[in-house]
């Protein structure tokens, strides 16, 4: 008990939540751009534009089908090697948002296919553009069947934010780790901490995506 | 890169060996475990429903990395001596069984509660039609995701890279950093998982459009 008590003092929940928040940083970072580059990938691999909507679809399974970490090595370890030098933080965002976004694509992608073709034809033939009909009439629609896949997508994004503690990226994961690393007694104390701190962010997130299935269905 | 390949290969493939091993592993003890919180989820008593969530829940909103980290510093503390891939393993499939339970129970309700009534009508007992008649059904609409949860659990595997579990990501980075030929040896590793998961992904995407 003592333990826990020592852990938790004031310095080093500072320094956790500090942690915390470079992690909800880098999330939202790494959100934004994912979502912007999968939508605009999902609508392309959609679109079925002669070999570039194949050549798309084929790169989003490669992506799809790799673990996280190793992209996340890649960036950091790996680009250096043909002069690319990022700094942690990109490198992390970087990361994130290349895996993410092949993620977010093939679920725009059949958020879109789950859109009656009878939609699209109509607005065609009210003068629509396929442009025009996509983004007003499709894409509205697509957005309130993608968004819980989507929700989950983005928890699993912020879960995924703690592998980068492999390349010193100072979140909440890597800051647990340097105050144990200091005192193994506050090893169990700083888990139950990261425990309750993931869960807190992420339970709100799975709490946020209910709330919108429900109320936008 | 050749070269890296043909001096490295025995670490690759016991990499490789291990992370399958791994894998297959986490699936089988997450299908156990997965399919008894998705029956307690549905059960009939509101206390047991309790328990079937909570665990579902903490294990679904907790990043793999820390319940595996947890396992592999914790457990050597008070019990005994573990490895880096059992930790791995068994927090991998913690991680996984609370998305199995997820997947299962979704087969589950899949089924229309009209099977249940027949089969109850014919004379058999509810643990019969779940046996005979409702999880067949749901069994055959579950195999697609839970093929995607397999591909799943081969990508998060390379977890065991931090605790030292020698699965491929692990043995990957160790070359890495030895021949410094970073690009090489992860465009290696890359294609080993591919391998596995690529070929696995379009099968599922078969399934999935032929049982729509």
């Amino acid at each position: 008990m003592q333990n826990f008590i020592d852990a938790y003092s004031w310095v080093n929940v500072r320094f956790l939540l500090q942690g915390l928040w470079i992690t909800i940083e880098i999330s939202v970072a790494s959100i934004i751009c994912s979502f912007i580059i999968g939508t605009l990938l999902g609508i392309i691999r959609y679109e079925k534009i002669h070999y570039v909507s194949a050549i798309v679809g084929f790169i989003i399974d490669l992506i799809r089908n790799l673990p996280l970490l190793l992209i996340i090595f890649f960036t950091y370890f790996g680009l250096p090697n043909i002069g690319i030098k990022p700094e942690i933080i990109p490198a992390a965002i970087m990361a994130l948002t290349i895996f993410e976004s092949a993620m977010v694509a093939e679920i725009v992608r059949s958020g879109i296919l789950s859109i009656d073709y009878g939609q699209t034809e109509g607005a065609l033939a009210n003068g629509l553009t396929k442009w025009q009909a996509l983004r007003l009439i499709v894409l509205p629609q697509a957005i309130k069947n993608m968004l819980p896949a989507l929700v989950s997508q983005f928890i699993s994004l912020v879960k995924d934010t703690s592998l980068a503690t492999i390349i010193v990226l100072p979140e909440l994961m890597y800051h647990a780790q340097i105050i144990y690393g200091q005192n193994t007694n506050y090893i169990i104390p700083m888990f139950v901490a990261l425990a309750v701190m993931y869960f807190i962010v992420c339970y709100s997130l799975s709490l946020l995506a209910r709330y919108l299935d429900h109320h936008m269905a | 890169m050749l070269e890296i390949i043909s001096s490295q290969w025995p670490s690759l493939l016991s990499g490789l060996w291990n992370t399958i091993l791994c894998s297959v592993i986490a699936l089988i003890g997450s299908l156990i475990i997965g399919t008894f919180f998705a029956l307690l989820e549905i059960s009939k008593y509101k206390v047991i429903r309790i328990i079937g969530s909570v665990y579902v829940e903490v294990f679904r909103n907790i990043p793999l990395l820390v319940i595996a980290m947890a396992f592999f510093l914790i457990v050597p503390m008070y019990f005994t001596k573990i490895s880096g891939f059992t930790a791995g393993t068994i927090g991998l499939t913690l991680y996984t069984s609370a998305f199995i339970a997820e997947t299962v129970r979704a087969g589950i309700n899949s089924v229309e509660a009209g099977q249940l009534e027949g089969a109850l009508a014919n004379g058999l007992t509810t643990g019969q039609a779940m046996r005979y008649i409702i999880l067949p059904q749901a069994f055959k609409v579950i195999i697609p995701p839970l093929g995607n949860q397999f591909i799943n659990l081969v990508k998060n595997s390379s977890v065991l890279a931090f605790v030292a579990g020698f699965d491929l990501m692990y043995e990957g980075n160790m070359i890495a950093n030895d021949t410094l030929q970073t690009i090489p040896t992860y465009f290696i590793v890359g294609i080993m998982y591919l391998i596995i998961t690529l070929p696995l992904s379009y099968y599922m995407r078969h399934l999935e459009k032929k049982l729509a």
